[in-house]
């Protein structure tokens, strides 16, 4: 029995569109195996850890796994292989180096640039974000030569 | 068909919330603090893009508070790499500001590397920093929501709109919700086209189920290029696609092995090939094979050859690299990170690169501006590095006014990558402002025909299917209709069969292209009558019709150069040589949107660093 309970996360963050709910079962399921790409976003959104991938069938054997479990709150991501022979190799690497969104500036609430910075080459942060001391860097247009030879 | 019209008034849209799209959300509310900045998204801006598995690198950094490398040095590796042509201004201009991108990304909780010796960035290679990008994606669209105004996932963007009081104004864009059916009219004063490159252009090595084991993602449908292509904007070296050497089925990237592991490739019976091929290559394209380092394209074309003279299979040679543990774990984590369908093909298949020296391959074409590669949009630079013949006004706005591109829209500007689409993403969006500012009050004119007859096209394929589906049993085999799966098979076959795709080694004439371009008319005439069963497979036509489209305008582009300008990713048999007499330019092409007919031109390289 599947552990799906139909929550539809997987639906939600799917790039290709191809979880779907089952209209009868009320579960879901991969309705185009042929336009995934294999990104386990499904796999690591679902609550339940319901997914199990097989690799494609047109080259990859049976008996392997690759499963992954995202952590959000621990920032982390752990993934364990299984070959085909029953090796199996585990992995642990961080995801984020801070508590979760809260370093992420909202801009309107920055001092209003002026119109002369909005005149200037120059981007939000800059050119302190940078971390030089010379400025944004430009180039002198004279030099500038047109055809093969550099 | 009943689907309800949903209106949305804004001052800038974002078409596409990739690396691009982000970033252009997130800096156009910087500078327009009190605009209106709403983004359309195809899947859900949390994933979607390219990077919606994650990296674990970031490949364009250029490491100027240490002094590693200056704009001026990204701009020769760029153009070293593309056989001499890129737009160094516009390369110089990413380049120049990428850092600041990147230090952003590290404040906001994207681990990156540090080399615990010098206490810098782990450097994978001159221009990769080595990172834990598992997340992201989910990352930098947080700064994307905190931005924009409003943001709509899981809208597919058909089509652009266009002013109607002026000739060559873009007014907005309509799409269609996949999960409601409902027609969105966007109408904006300037878009940003953020969207993604041409996956499954040409025919893939997978087949079947794992067809969709693409290099670049399936959901990458080109309507970067269709979008502008057919609101007659301007467009640029749509033939330099590109063939990717990588880990054989899985595509697992090879940057990392290459330059941090240091592994090495060999033919199937232990020899080093590439140097075997030095005259022959040299022959074809003179004293390009000597510069340093190697053109990717000139590693490949030895990679084919070695191939086709039947030393085959090629390998990475791992065995040596992975008894260091720490290779090891870093060999793995690099696919885990961003091509988990390489562990799964290694698991598989029982490959421990410890003890197996793992094949590689070369991949199906594709056509796409942000990575190695420059296809896209023709646009203006910026004011203070750009020649006059480059300059129209607003950075990043192609040849339509108000519309704007980034990342893979953008031609011109190999080597971006990830962070390098987010800065032009942002520098994009701070024109845009500037855009609005001066022509805000302009009064745009969309009539309600112009969005009416397109949604009417846009629902086209449900009808389709909802009347032909009356004539037959069941199946899938009808005499009116053809399916989106059906449309793409036939397109991949044509590219692959006439314009250098991998059936072929890459290998195409004029002859051939005409011939292409004769089949890929008949199945535009076909797309009118593509069935779509549901949403989903409505989402899918669209696609379809996008990657139809920029087939078109890549055959257009890859016929006017006479010339192999790149042996490795594709090759003009008529035209074995690179031609710098003749072909040291840069193509343009324009396809007139009321006759459908294109014109090419070729534009002069500029080069603004020595």
């Amino acid at each position: 029995m599947t552990r799906c309970d139909g929550c539809g996360h997987c639906v939600d963050i799917c790039p290709s569109d191809i979880m779907h709910i089952d209209k009868t079962y009320r579960r879901a399921l991969n309705i185009e195996p042929n336009m995934c790409w294999e990104c386990y976003s499904c796999v690591k959104a679902c609550p339940q850890n319901a997914i199990d991938c097989r690799g494609y069938a047109d080259f990859a054997p049976l008996g392997h796994s690759v499963r992954v479990l995202r952590e959000e709150e621990k920032g982390t991501i752990s993934w364990r292989i299984k070959f085909r022979d029953g090796r199996e190799k585990n992995f642990i690497s961080p995801i984020t180096t801070e508590p979760w969104g809260e370093k992420i500036p909202r801009l309107a609430d920055l001092a209003v640039p002026s119109e002369e910075a909005l005149e200037s080459q120059l981007l939000c942060y800059e050119p302190d974000a940078l971390n030089i001391e010379t400025g944004l860097p430009t180039i002198d247009k004279s030099k500038f030569k047109q055809g093969v030879y550099y | 068909m009943g689907f309800k019209t949903v209106f949305e008034d804004c001052d800038i849209l974002v078409v596409g919330g990739g690396m691009g799209g982000t970033g252009a959300a997130y800096e156009s509310r910087y500078w327009g603090r009190d605009l209106k900045i709403v983004v359309a998204e195809k899947a859900n801006i949390d994933r979607s893009g390219a990077v919606a598995q994650g990296l674990y690198a970031i490949n364009c950094y250029m490491g100027m508070q240490w002094d590693e490398n200056q704009p001026e040095d990204h701009v020769r590796y760029a153009r070293n790499d593309l056989m001499g042509m890129v737009r160094e201004d516009l390369a110089y201009d990413m380049a120049r500001h990428v850092d600041s991108t990147v230090h952003k990304f590290e404040e906001w909780g994207l681990p990156l590397m540090r080399d615990p010796e010098t206490g810098r960035y782990q450097r994978e290679g001159k221009w990769q920093i080595m990172i834990h990008g598992e997340s992201y994606k989910p990352i930098v669209a947080e700064a994307a929501r905190k931005s924009a105004d409003k943001i709509y996932n899981r809208i597919m963007v058909t089509h652009l709109l266009m002013d109607e009081s002026r000739p060559n104004r873009v007014g907005g864009a309509v799409g269609f919700n996949v999960r409601t059916g409902d027609f969105h009219v966007f109408r904006a004063k300037a878009v940003i086209v953020g969207a993604g490159g041409a996956s499954h252009i040409f025919k893939p090595r997978s087949v079947g189920e794992g067809m969709g084991r693409t290099w670049y993602a399936p959901w990458s449908s080109a309507s970067a290029y269709a979008l502008p292509i057919l609101v007659g904007a301007k467009m640029t070296q749509m033939e330099n696609r590109i063939v990717l050497c990588r880990f054989k089925d899985g595509y697992g990237p090879v940057g990392a092995y290459f330059l941090h592991l240091k592994t090495y490739t060999q033919n199937a019976y232990g020899e080093e090939y590439e140097s075997k091929w030095y005259d022959h290559t040299k022959n074809l394209v003179g004293e390009y094979i000597d510069h340093h380092p190697t053109p990717t394209c000139l590693r490949n074309h030895a990679f084919i050859e070695e191939m086709k003279a039947g030393r085959g299979p090629i390998h990475m040679v791992t065995k040596e690299a992975f008894q260091d543990p720490h290779k090891e774990v870093i060999g793995w984590e690099n696919f885990l990170g961003m091509t988990v369908g390489q562990a799964v093909v290694w698991a598989s298949q029982d490959i421990d690169p410890k003890y197996t020296n793992p094949e590689l391959t070369t991949s199906e074409p594709y056509v796409m501006g942000s990575h190695a590669t420059c296809s896209g949009a023709w646009a203006s630079g910026p004011e203070d590095v750009s020649p006059d013949e480059y300059y129209w006004g607003y950075n990043r706005m192609m040849t339509v006014e108000g519309l704007f591109g980034a990342g893979d829209a953008l031609g011109g500007t190999a080597h971006a990558f990830s962070s390098g689409s987010f800065t032009e993403g942002r520098l994009a969006a701070k024109a845009a402002v500037r855009f609005v500012r001066d022509h805000g009050k302009d009064d745009i004119k969309i009539s309600d025909k112009q969005f009416e007859d397109l949604k009417s096209t846009v629902y086209k394929p449900l009808e389709n299917y909802e009347i032909g589906r009356n004539e037959i049993v069941g199946g899938t085999v009808s005499p009116s209709y053809i399916l989106p799966i059906h449309g793409l098979q036939r397109l991949e076959k044509i590219m692959d069969e006439y314009a250098g795709g991998i059936s072929n080694n890459y290998m195409t004439n004029e002859p051939m292209l005409l011939r292409g371009m004769h089949l890929l008319k008949t199945l535009q005439e076909d797309l009118d009558h593509i069935g779509a069963e549901d949403l989903h497979q409505l989402q899918r036509a669209w696609e379809l019709r996008h990657r139809a489209i920029a087939s078109e305008c890549v055959v257009q582009h890859t016929l006017f150069r006479e010339e192999t300008r790149w042996p490795g990713y594709y090759y003009r048999g008529d035209f074995m040589k690179l031609d710098d007499e003749n072909w040291h330019a840069l193509t343009l092409s324009r396809r007139d949107p009321e006759s459908g007919e294109w014109t090419m031109e070729k534009a002069p390289v500029y080069h603004i660093v020595d």
